[in-house]
């Protein structure tokens, strides 16, 4: 929402991360003005003092964010004591850099405070350079609560709100002790949801949960882990065989190429065993709940309609035992230092497990009901593997993309999260008389691209892609999917038939409003 | 000839006839420099008979540059229709994007310095996905201010969540 829509050139902000939610037509002025004082207000809140109510960190905290360092000065000056042979410099560098670092930390966790601040949760940080950051709750597209395992044992956790655009976690909130976590999250979620701010936590209801045994296998059966140990057990066949009676020297050429084996298999075991041990997926009204992890934990919230696509993909050895794994675009995700962690859906499952998740991830989809029409033969040409796989398929929810041969993918993105949809060709495909349809979503692993199709049916794929795209948007799930107030009017809208489904859409939520107030609902997730 | 990029409805704005000169004018900067640098270099060094091989190269250049720009300029193309911006653009590669007013998070007019010397703008549309391929150069200053303000404001109008 910008102030200014008639400076001369330069980014020309239509709003901050995304649009804002429609205003109904002839409130225009109402809503420039509520814009301008919001942005003044901003603008105040950078220069103001923090408010009183607001809260600091875990007093814990500056001993957590500080072993890091100290580590580091106990190498550093260890390696300066080694060189010197003078352990005294040691004992001399250590404490008075741990006593700056102390007062460092503390200073930066004295300064740090967070709030609410109107609608806006507010955090305010820094001690020479003042930084005052606002996240506008309708815009929340996840919230994660993150435990180290260090964390663990002295009760603190991390709180991550994503926002979308966001290059990392807008506002990460490390630490605050375990309930203030929980507390915070479930008002942030009822905030995001246009209800009352002191809603308990919605109920839940488990949707899927990953056995271990199951988990196990499918750490076994990963492409990294087979070619790992691969790899280990033929250089060391190869060194035994080179290797007469005493002489070692064939194994002891082969055991140091062993390391990239041996890391293949533990980074196959930390990514799939490690991260996602004890994998429960539930859904509740404010949303996805994700909880998994041996050492550290993470217990993601994703609201509802945040999910922005998603795949089902399926490597060459799950084949074997039919499993598949779920990824979703979210936006915010994406950008993280560990998008590969949280936009997973399902680590592990069955085919028809990940299609009942999926149809109630994206509810009024079938995907995997979608009939889906094949490449022409002629795309072998450009693609001589995997041909026959590239299809698609849609209905009036969703477009299903299928490529791939050694890992088999399944791209399902909802009509309404469509961002934009692009047609191209190539030399060689206009030769062969075929274009490509790519139907772009936000940033993550959901790639919808629908390869190799004969020009009249991309062309009339993009044409009414767009059309579905567009009467999709009108009734998706709104921003704040609780709020009482939650129709939404579309600007020069005058369609009876989609009103009228934005009416019940509307009602639903009042009654899940209702739902999520009773206080004998109450549950208590880590 | 090109039933497969036409247009859905309305047809194709062209964008400036100067779009072409100016990459034009790149060209032959570009190949004009690039030719005195080898001739300058290779002639003391190997004799100035080689200098026909960068000449030779620097002809081939501006023959296929001249041929391919006037193609290209007639390639890019815009519509802008009740709900969406069409914009095309390519000759080998072909390119068509439709972008839904209501998903644009902002609008970017920029002019280099090149450009705003032949009175010259580029507006490009942002979505949510970096995907998206909106970007219309070639634009008088009036019309891309005219294209970015309405872009402003119909975005605001149709404006959906994420």
């Amino acid at each position: 929402m910008s102030d200014d829509q008639h400076g001369a050139t330069g980014r020309e902000p239509v709003s901050g991360a995304q649009p804002p939610p429609a205003e109904p037509p002839g409130d225009e002025a109402a809503a420039v003005t509520e814009t301008r004082q919001r942005v003044r207000a901003s603008f105040r809140g950078a220069a103001d003092h923090t408010p009183e109510h607001f809260q600091r960190l875990h007093p814990l905290t500056p001993l957590f964010r500080g072993w890091g360092f100290l580590v580091a000065i106990v190498v550093f000056g260890g390696q300066d004591a080694w060189r010197y042979g003078d352990p005294g410099r040691l004992l001399m560098i250590v404490p008075v850099a741990a006593v700056l670092a102390f007062v460092a930390g503390f200073l930066t966790w004295w300064f740090t405070r967070y709030g609410f601040d109107g609608e806006d949760l507010r955090i305010d940080s820094g001690v020479l350079h003042r930084r005052s950051r606002r996240v506008r709750m309708d815009r929340l597209q996840a919230v994660d609560v993150v435990r180290p395992l260090a964390g663990r044992l002295l009760g603190v956790a991390e709180l991550r709100l994503e926002v979308a655009g966001g290059a990392q976690s807008e506002a990460p909130l490390a630490y605050l002790s375990l309930d203030d976590a929980i507390a915070l999250r479930a008002e942030l979620l009822a905030r995001s949801a246009g209800i009352a701010a002191d809603t308990p936590e919605a109920p839940e209801r488990l949707v899927h949960e990953v056995k271990f045994g199951r988990l196990v296998g499918s750490t076994v059966l990963s492409g990294l882990f087979i070619s790992g140990v691969a790899l280990v057990i033929m250089l060391v066949a190869v060194g035994g065989v080179f290797t007469f009676g005493s002489d070692a020297t064939g194994l002891g050429i082969t055991i140091p190429l062993v390391v990239p084996g041996i890391i293949g298999i533990v980074a196959a075991l930390w990514s799939q065993l490690v991260n996602n041990f004890g994998f429960t997926l539930a859904e509740s009204p404010d949303g996805f709940r994700i909880r998994k992890g041996l050492l550290d934990t993470r217990a993601q919230t994703v609201p509802p309609g945040r999910i922005q696509g998603v795949a089902i993909k399926q490597s060459l050895f799950w084949r074997l035992r039919g499993w598949v794994r779920v990824d979703v675009d979210v936006a915010g995700y994406a950008g993280t230092s560990q998008a590969n962690q949280t936009s997973t859906l399902l680590p592990v499952s069955t085919y028809p497990e990940a299609v009942d998740v999926l149809r109630q991830v994206l509810p009024g989809a079938d995907p995997a009901s979608v009939p889906l029409v094949r490449a022409p033969r002629r795309s072998a040409w450009l693609r001589p593997i995997g041909w026959f796989r590239l299809a698609f398929g849609a209905d009036d929810r969703v477009i299903v993309a299928r490529e791939g041969v050694f890992i088999r993918t399944l791209t399902i993105v909802p009509h309404a999260k469509t961002q934009s949809v692009r047609m191209t060709q190539g030399p060689v495909q206009r030769r062969l008389d075929l274009a490509t349809v790519w139907v772009d979503t936000t940033p993550g692993p959901v790639d919808a691209v629908i390869r190799h199709r004969p020009p009249a049916e991309a062309r009339r794929l993009v044409a009414d892609q767009a059309e579905r795209a567009r009467l999709a948007r009108r009734v998706d799930v709104p921003e704040q999917w609780m709020a009482a107030s939650s129709t939404r009017v579309e600007v020069g809208d005058g369609d009876g038939t989609s009103a009228a489904s934005i009416g019940t859409n509307g009602s639903d939520r009042v009654s899940h409003h209702d739902e999520k107030q009773d206080p004998s609902g109450h549950s208590d997730p880590g | 000839m090109d039933h497969v990029f036409a247009p859905f409805g309305e047809a194709w704005q062209p964008v400036s006839r100067k779009l072409a000169t100016l990459r034009t004018v790149i060209l032959l900067v570009t190949v004009g420099v690039l030719t005195l640098v080898a001739v300058v270099l290779l002639g003391p060094l190997v004799g100035w008979r080689w200098t026909a091989i960068p000449v030779a190269l620097a002809v081939i250049a501006l023959v296929w540059g001249l041929w391919l720009i006037p193609r290209n300029w007639r390639a890019w193309g815009y519509a802008e229709r009740d709900d969406d911006l069409l914009v095309k653009h390519g000759v080998l590669f072909r390119k068509l994007s439709v972008v839904p007013y209501g998903r644009m998070q902002f609008v970017d007019v920029s002019s280099g310095p090149i450009e705003r010397r032949m009175g010259l703008a580029t507006v490009q549309l942002h979505t949510a996905s970096p995907a998206t391929d909106a970007r219309i150069p070639g634009l008088p200053p009036d019309e891309a201010a005219r294209l970015r303000d309405r872009l402003a404001a119909l975005g605001q109008a149709r404006a959906a969540g994420l």
